[in-house]
């Protein structure tokens, strides 16, 4: 139920929304997604996937056989990496939201200077609304909470909606049932 | 009123790119903005934020203070900044001392407030506003015209223009590659900043945490590639607790561009990680410029529960034909005005506060709920204070007040100008008064007043007596609507008095903000109205009806006088509209309309004061209804026909497309006929037809509901 007005709501904002039951399958996903998007791009766009994933050593290696796939998320490779990939920690159903703590650097560059941001999250981290959410949070300790709600976008000339500005021109978020929250 | 000032005025309305894009971007809004507050509801939601702005305004002092603690703690250095030269000179120390030659800044409007990027200029640095619209107006070298979209008003060829040359290509005006364009000249900029700026549009004072909304992923940027950020932000963006950060970014939003959320939120506390491992040195610079003197206020305190949004611009019916640069400052609109006279000098608002035609549309969506336009009548208030009244309004108001004296004086310009007047209207006007008829024709001035044609009606004897309050235009230029009430009325077995002594109810005198003049006009119709034996105070023009039950009592309160405050609230009480009190007849079985007619379509337009300040938009539909009338809704049915009292006198050059843009809406419908409640609204319309080629009927629902009841009275 939440789950459905999630995906309404944020296909609304023109995010891409899917749904996996385990880990494996979204991985199954991910490692299609990566190798399809390296052989549509004759440059050899790299991918960085962000620490936060917590992936188990056969995962990393299944994701490591992609092509252009890195694990240390530079500042430099950010601003080149063609795809960011990393894990949230809540969505907000009544806006389509992901909400993450970003206060790791490498959270935000993976989330923002890439052109494709593909974020998993769990999906026990659904909230039905915002004022729920904040209840649960002490920004104390999550010093830069960070709200995605579709990919980038603007308005700014004569009122003509235009995606991707200065952060991620498409936003792709894969629920996971049986993903854990981050430490 | 200033000539450059009207000038500014004549350039935008005769900008179409301006208008078109507004225009188009205010019938959108409404749509959309309805949409995205759909299932919430928006009353509870202002009624919260209202509540919390207000107890952190009321409370800056120490709410500052326990921001500054609390970010400090976080290892955050807080500066609170008196005088916008306070805060230049904080920021460039910190950029001195780190050496800055490169900045980067996310959308502030409290930057622009005091023009920080001129200062860092000054001082050798390379500024690069970030927000696509911000960049767009910096290298246009203009000001914002909107707070929340800066560069409305420019087209994608204009863009084009600037982006060419700040690229050094020739560029096409695709609005996709433009923004591109700008995606690939400022992404190096963002990553070799040395310091990043900018605003914020909530801080918390329990955590020290401030939040930052945008939809381009700039702010986020700017908050994480330099290695020094520095924030700046108005007090008034304080709220006490983290959960009231909630109610706030829920309206935000909405009310802005109607978006559910923006695409990107940031909450930050405190000093986060660089990316190279370092931690970044955090600046929040809390500016006061002159916010803890309004706070202080008693009226203006509730300008500072201001979220920003600028939903006062997007549903106001004179921006989007004027656009934001006429206001002349930074801020624009409704609440830019109000802003204005602050931060800058209340003489700075003397020619911008007579744009706003005091229709009442921004007060509905304010998640603030700020009363904006009461404050701008009161800053028309401190403005007379200070500078007196023009000598001819002097003049006026002397002869406005005599109602015989003013009656004789207009029929007889009316009969001097007999060339001019045919039939019931008055076409053309000569010389320097000819604006007042470009597109409108006004009413011709009835030989005899309706004061003087009502002792010559008969009466049958009614069980309930109701005094009539008819207002100078029924009473000098429309009397057979008030002879069409006192037959509704009788039929309902009230008997009907005037009041002799009963003069203008203060309303020009209150719009010009001339308070004495409207107290002394509100004194002497008590003293007129206050009957014994009168069961009601009736009046058939919801301006009227407005100052009689609400502002006479307002008015003794804006200037502190009490001795009549009991009297103003006994009037009040007894002080009804016509369509209200008629509904309440029908309803009482004392009216009763014939069973099934089919008398036609009609539209209805909504009058200001009806809507708005009366809260009556749904008697007079229903009464037409029951009469036999099909009503057909117009769009934009309550928006203000550009009347406004002495608006459309002053200001003709905005009034006429105002009512353009209604006798479109109206003749959309197809309806034969409009009614509405106002004779004002009647002078207007039905002037604006008098013109037209294809015109529709114009009636006050009295004259229809008097044609129903009482066939063959005319």
């Amino acid at each position: 139920m939440m789950y459905e007005r999630f995906k309404t709501k944020a296909t609304g904002a023109q995010a891409e929304v899917h749904r996996f039951p385990t880990r494996a399958a979204a991985l199954d996903f991910l490692a299609g997604f990566l190798n399809q998007e390296q052989s549509a791009d004759a440059q050899n766009a790299t991918a960085l996937v962000a620490a936060s994933m917590g992936l188990a050593d056969a995962e990393r290696e299944r994701l490591a056989a992609c092509p252009g796939v890195h694990f240390d998320v530079t500042r430099e490779r950010a601003a080149q990496a063609m795809i960011g990939i990393s894990q949230m920690d809540w969505a907000l159903a009544d806006t389509g939201t992901l909400v993450h703590d970003a206060t790791a650097a490498e959270e935000r560059l993976v989330s923002t200077l890439p052109a494709i941001h593909i974020a998993l999250v769990p999906s026990s981290g659904l909230y039905p609304d915002l004022p729920s959410l904040l209840a649960q949070i002490d920004p104390r300790r999550s010093r830069y909470l960070a709200f995605i709600t579709g990919p980038s976008r603007t308005a700014d000339i004569e009122r003509v909606l235009t995606i991707g500005v200065h952060g991620p021109k498409r936003l792709i978020a894969l629920f996971v049932d049986d993903l854990k929250a981050r430490a | 009123m200033d000539n450059s000032f009207k000038n500014s005025i004549q350039t935008a309305l005769h900008n179409a790119n301006l208008t078109g894009a507004l225009g188009k971007f205010s019938e959108a809004y409404k749509v959309n903005r309805a949409r995205a507050y759909e299932g919430i509801d928006f009353e509870a939601l202002r009624g919260r934020i209202s509540e919390r702005k207000a107890f952190a305004a009321a409370h800056l002092d120490e709410m500052a203070a326990r921001f500054a603690a609390n970010a400090e703690a976080t290892g955050a250095k807080v500066f609170r900044a008196k005088s916008p030269d306070d805060v230049k000179t904080y920021i460039l120390d910190v950029a001195r001392r780190h050496g800055v030659k490169t900045v980067v800044k996310s959308k502030s409007m409290a930057s622009e407030e005091i023009h920080l990027n001129a200062a860092l200029e000054a001082a050798g640095m390379t500024v690069s506003e970030t927000d696509l619209g911000e960049w767009i107006i910096q290298l246009a070298g203009q000001r914002p015209s909107h707070m929340v979209m800066p560069a409305i008003h420019m087209t994608k060829e204009e863009v084009s223009d600037l982006f060419s040359k700040a690229v050094d290509e020739r560029l096409s005006s695709d609005i996709p590659r433009l923004v591109q364009v700008a995606r690939d000249t400022l992404r190096p900029r963002f990553l070799e900043a040395d310091l990043g700026i900018t605003g914020g549009n909530i801080a918390v004072a329990e955590t020290g945490s401030f939040v930052l909304v945008t939809n381009e992923g700039n702010a986020r940027l700017v908050s994480s590639l330099p290695k020094v950020h520095i924030a700046l932000i108005g007090v008034e963006k304080l709220v006490e607790r983290f959960e009231d950060v909630g109610p706030i970014l829920q309206a935000l939003p909405k009310s802005a561009t109607a978006q559910a959320l923006t695409s990107y939120v940031s909450i930050i506390t405190g000093p986060v990680p660089n990316t190279d491992g370092s931690t970044k040195e955090l600046h929040i610079v809390l500016m006061d410029n002159r916010r803890s003197e309004m706070a202080a206020d008693p009226q203006f305190k509730q300008a500072l529960q201001c979220i920003r949004c600028a939903s006062c611009l997007n549903v106001c019916p004179i921006f989007r034909l004027v656009g934001g640069h006429v206001f002349g400052k930074v801020y624009t609109g409704g609440i830019g005005t109000i802003l204005t006279a602050w931060f800058h000098a209340l003489k700075s608002s003397e020619d911008i506060q007579g744009l706003c035609i005091q229709c009442g549309a921004c007060k509905e969506v304010c998640p603030g709920k700020i009363d904006i336009p009461e404050l701008i009548m009161e800053l028309r208030r401190r403005l007379v204070q200070e500078e007196g009244l023009p000598f001819i309004q002097k003049a006026i108001f002397a002869v406005v007040n005599n109602r015989r004296l003013f009656h004789s004086m207009m029929r007889t310009a009316s009969l001097a100008d007999r060339p001019f007047v045919k039939g019931r209207f008055i076409r053309h006007l000569p010389l320097f008064l000819a604006d007042l008829t470009d597109g409108r024709s006004l009413p011709a001035i009835a030989p005899v007043p309706f004061r003087d044609r009502f002792t010559r009606i008969v009466q049958p004897k009614g069980k309930e007596k109701a005094a009539f309050f008819a207002g100078c235009l029924i009473d000098f230029a429309y009397p057979e609507m008030g002879e069409a009430l006192v037959r509704i009325l009788n039929k309902a077995g009230i008997e009907v008095v005037f009041p002799d002594a009963q003069t203008c109810c203060g309303a020009p005198a209150r719009y010009s903000g001339a308070y004495e003049v409207a107290a002394q006009n509100a004194i002497d119709n008590i003293k007129a109205l206050s009957l014994d034996g009168v069961t009601y105070v009736i009046s058939a023009c919801p301006t009227c009806t407005a100052a009689l039950a609400k502002e006479f009592e307002s008015t003794f309160e804006s200037l502190g006088q009490t001795e009549w405050i009991q009297q103003a609230r006994a009037l009040a009480a007894k002080t009804v509209d016509f369509s209200t009190l008629v509904e309440r007849l029908v309803a009482a079985g004392r009216l009763t309309f014939e069973e099934g007619r089919a008398l036609g379509t009609v539209t209805y337009h909504d009058s200001c004061h009806l809507k708005r300040t009366l809260r009556a938009d749904q008697p007079p539909r229903s009464l037409l209804r029951r009469a036999g009338y099909e009503v057909k809704e117009m769009a934009e049915c309550d928006t203000c026909c550009g009347m406004g009292g002495s608006y459309s006198l002053k200001l003709p050059e905005i009034s006429a497309p105002m009512l353009q843009r209604k006798l479109g809406n109206i003749r959309a419908t197809g309806a034969e006929t409009v009614a509405m409640d106002c004779p004002g609204c009647v002078m207007q319309i039905r002037g604006g037809f008098d013109q037209a080629d294809r015109p529709v009927r114009v009636s006050h629902t009295l004259e229809l509901l008097d044609e129903a009841l009482n066939p063959g009275s005319l």
